[in-house]
């Protein structure tokens, strides 16, 4: 380990320590989660009162309105989840959890979050070009998104969509390089006896999800080459004139585009496994069950994709097997879920605020992947195919997923990076207005979806059979429900700063865990332990009969 | 600049570094297995692409093939310096490799002179002008596919060099190995590209 002298710039900015990077990942995930949130507040006003001029935006056209959505949705997935769930929480567990010092590669590490941080930027930049920024949607289809500039190089290079296609790309350099670094330092630096069935579940599935990552990311790296070459050289790969094929694009896109949805999924489901089992005092049930589960789900989720194409002119019996995909993968996550409620089931459950984020999480994650069933059968499919049922749909599987996971984490780990506990009492008015605003924003979707309001369309104003009370009451429930969700979530801005000078300090262990990290300082110092610790056990052995104290660190002999 | 060391206990033994380039390359493999699936399927697909594949010179692709395969060898010998530590050696083979693969890439550019003279180009408007559009698409395969590759092939000598400059002053020696590992996933990589664009007629 290195005590070399620090200044400022290598302690904050260009740092290699792994919990700052973590943190910065994470500061960069909650503002950018702050700019796809505010999209997300004027497209809605514009759904729910076309026409009118936005309060905080302006008037609003067919082509913003288009930008928005699709840069909400890259924003939220690539710029808030990823950075946030896996770079950011990456960062900051793995090595504490398996007991090291740092990651494999400090540099390569404090690398990629430049890199990342790098494509903020250009994506921000996107918006400011003189032709505005990308309206192609964020699965970029062509040839939406291809013919909308003339093929010269220099003309076309100042767009949008090549500026969003660097961005994409940089960033997912840097989850790349982040990925490999993960890898390495979990094979390699675990600290002795802990064997890979004593390692925390976060650390297996982070492990998991850089791996399906790096394994369905490569295809649209070629796919996004063919369309950067298509919109500014003019060459014809997504175009059937020249023998190309747009609906190529729309594959390379989902063998990549559906197994990123279990990228966010599993380092969420592994915060949920670790604070499941300290609130509720008991083992987690079934643990290597879970990560075999993992694992499978894993293979299965790089041979689903195609069921997001099912009215893409697919061969029937070739949706079949889609649809028989997609409906399989519902039973090993059924099976982790079911083990966590089964965690819960007699456990002496304290309710503290990660507890409630997680238990919240869940029951809402449960109309997602019961609705996922629905979809992924082609027959139904046909139907709901780009209507606000889907957008309803993912968004009871995201917001579950990503924000309230990662809610859970920060009221979790906060006390260990921060030495101090977050409020509760803030915590609960920001849980309860939170979770009821979700609610009454993503469910009446459902509904509107079923009666035909089709996604990506700004004004509904020329359809009479959407404009009728019902469906624009709906409209406007679910826009002011967003203003609430959005607004109410200074309240943890508040909190995280009112606690970190006036919060209870937290101690080592404030929430009597067994994992590493919850055993040296809070903060920890650089180098993360003053005595590097030795493994015993798995890490949820709590509640053990013969013991005083109902948890048994693992490193405690 | 103090430094002291406390070594950190730690479960495996596996060398750090290698461990990281094979997930690297593993990643990058993936990359061109996606073009390389494309690829395949469009030259299914379109019977025409062979009659624009009979215009690449395969005597210059097998030509390039042998000098990356010798590359491969001049590489390992490299590697075998650097365990008995012959620093004159190292750098001996290391700047055979880095000219073989100069050498590729001038033949290349030959290849690429030959075929723009012709009029396959990127987007081969004159192919596109006489109706045979769709064999102009093959072009835009070939020039993303090889040029990735030559990419490569140039980062490939970049990292090759620094490697050399390390372990010119005996520095870093494990690095020639790691260095010897990429290369080795560029050749790999050529010997799918040369059947499927200059064989595959
Ligand atoms: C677990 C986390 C999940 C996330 C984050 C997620 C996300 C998404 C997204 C973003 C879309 C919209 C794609 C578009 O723009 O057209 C979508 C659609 C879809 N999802 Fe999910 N999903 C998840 C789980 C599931 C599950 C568990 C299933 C099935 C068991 C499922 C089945 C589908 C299907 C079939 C579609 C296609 C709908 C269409 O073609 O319009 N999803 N999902
Ligand atoms: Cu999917």
């Amino acid at each position: 380990m290195n005590h070399t002298k620090q200044n400022f710039w290598t302690k904050y900015v260009f740092a290699t320590d792994h919990k700052v990077i973590g943190k910065q990942y994470i500061i960069t995930g909650l503002i950018m989660a702050l700019v796809g949130g505010y999209l997300s507040y004027v497209f809605r006003m514009q759904l729910a009162y076309p026409g009118q001029s936005i309060p905080l935006y302006g008037d609003m056209g067919p082509q913003q309105y288009n930008a928005f959505i699709t840069l909400h949705g890259m924003i939220m997935f690539f710029w808030f989840a990823m950075p946030i769930l896996l770079a950011g929480f990456g960062n900051l567990f793995i090595p504490l959890m398996i007991g090291t010092d740092d990651m494999a590669f400090p540099t390569v590490n404090m690398i990629s979050f430049w890199i990342f941080f790098v494509s903020t930027i250009v994506l921000m930049v996107s918006f400011f070009l003189p032709g505005g920024a990308a309206a192609g949607g964020w699965t970029m289809y062509p040839p939406l998104s291809i013919t909308a500039h003339q093929p010269t190089f220099w003309g076309s290079f100042f767009t949008g969509q090549t500026f969003l296609l660097l961005a994409v790309a940089l960033e997912f350099v840097s989850m790349l390089m982040g990925g490999i670094n993960f890898l390495t330092t979990t094979i390699n630096k675990r600290a002795p006896g802990m064997t890979a069935f004593r390692l925390p579940i976060y650390v297996w599935f982070a492990n998991l999800a850089g791996i399906i990552f790096m394994f369905s990311v490569g295809p649209l790296i070629a796919g996004a080459f063919m369309m950067l070459l298509d919109i500014n050289m003019g060459t014809g790969f997504y175009d059937p004139y020249r023998g190309g094929d747009p609906i190529l694009f729309q594959h390379l896109f989902w063998f990549f585009g559906h197994p990123e949805v279990y990228v966010l999924l599993l380092p969420s489901l592994g915060v949920t496994a670790e604070i499941i089992s300290t609130f509720s005092r008991k083992p987690i049930f079934a643990y290597k069950t879970i990560i075999y589960m993992a694992l499978i789900a894993s293979v299965l989720s790089v041979i689903v994709w195609a069921h997001h194409q099912f009215i893409s002119g697919i061969d029937p019996r070739m949706a079949t097997f889609f649809s028989v995909g997609t409906i399989l993968i519902s039973i090993p996550f059924a099976a982790i879920i079911l083990s966590y409620l089964a965690t819960l089931w007699g456990g002496s459950i304290r309710l503290k605020m990660p507890m409630i984020w997680t238990i919240a999480g869940i029951g809402s994650f449960l109309i997602g992947g019961l609705t996922g069933l629905f979809l992924g059968s082609d027959t139904f499919d046909i139907y709901a195919h780009d209507t606000y049922f889907v957008i309803a749909h993912f968004h009871y599987v995201l917001i579950p997923v990503v924000i309230f996971g990662t809610f859970a984490a920060i009221y979790y780990w906060y006390p260990k990076y921060f030495g101090r506990m977050l409020n509760e009492k803030i915590g609960k008015i920001h849980f309860w207005l939170t979770f009821l605003s979700f609610h009454a924003f993503a469910f009446p979707l459902f509904f509107s979806g079923l009666q035909g309001e089709h996604r990506r369309i700004a004004d509904y104003s020329s359809f009479d059979s959407l404009m009728t009370l019902p469906i624009q009451h709906i409209r406007i429930i679910s826009t002011i429900a967003t203003i609430i969700l959005i607004s109410s979530q200074l309240l943890l801005i508040i909190n995280v700063f009112w606690s970190y000078r006036k919060g209870k300090v937290a101690g080592r262990n404030p929430w009597e865990a067994n994992t590493l990290e919850w055993q040296t300082d809070s903060p920890p110092q650089h180098g993360n332990f003053e005595v590097y610790p030795e493994v015993y056990r798995g890490a949820y052995e709590y509640s053990l009969p013969d013991r005083t104290e109902d948890f048994y660190p693992q490193n405690e002999k | 600049m103090s430094t002291t060391t406390i070594s950190i206990p730690s479960i495996k033994d596996v060398p750090q570094g290698r461990l990281g380039v094979w997930v690297l390359i593993a990643g990058e493999l993936i990359i061109f297995g996606g073009l390389i699936a494309c690829y395949i399927l469009y030259r299914l697909r379109y019977p025409e692409w062979g009659e624009q594949a009979a215009h690449t010179s395969t005597p210059l692709g097998a030509l390039n093939t042998i000098v990356l395969l010798t590359s491969s060898f001049t590489v390992v010998m490299s590697h075998t310096a650097s365990i008995k530590k012959q620093l004159n050696k190292i750098v001996l083979w290391m700047s055979a490799t880095i000219g073989l693969g100069l050498m590729f890439l001038v033949v290349k550019s030959i290849e690429y002179t030959n075929e723009i003279s012709h009029g396959f180009t990127l987007t081969s408007p004159s192919l596109v002008a006489k109706g045979e559009s769709v064999g102009a698409n093959f072009w835009s395969f070939y020039y993303l596919a090889t040029g990735l590759h030559a990419l490569h092939v140039i980062v490939g000598m970049l990292i090759l060099f620094i490697v050399m400059m390390g372990a010119r002053k005996g520095k870093n020696l494990h690095r020639v190995e790691l260095g010897g590992m990429y290369w080795h996933m560029v050749d790999i990589i050529w010997i799918f590209l040369f059947p499927l664009l200059y064989l595959a007629k």
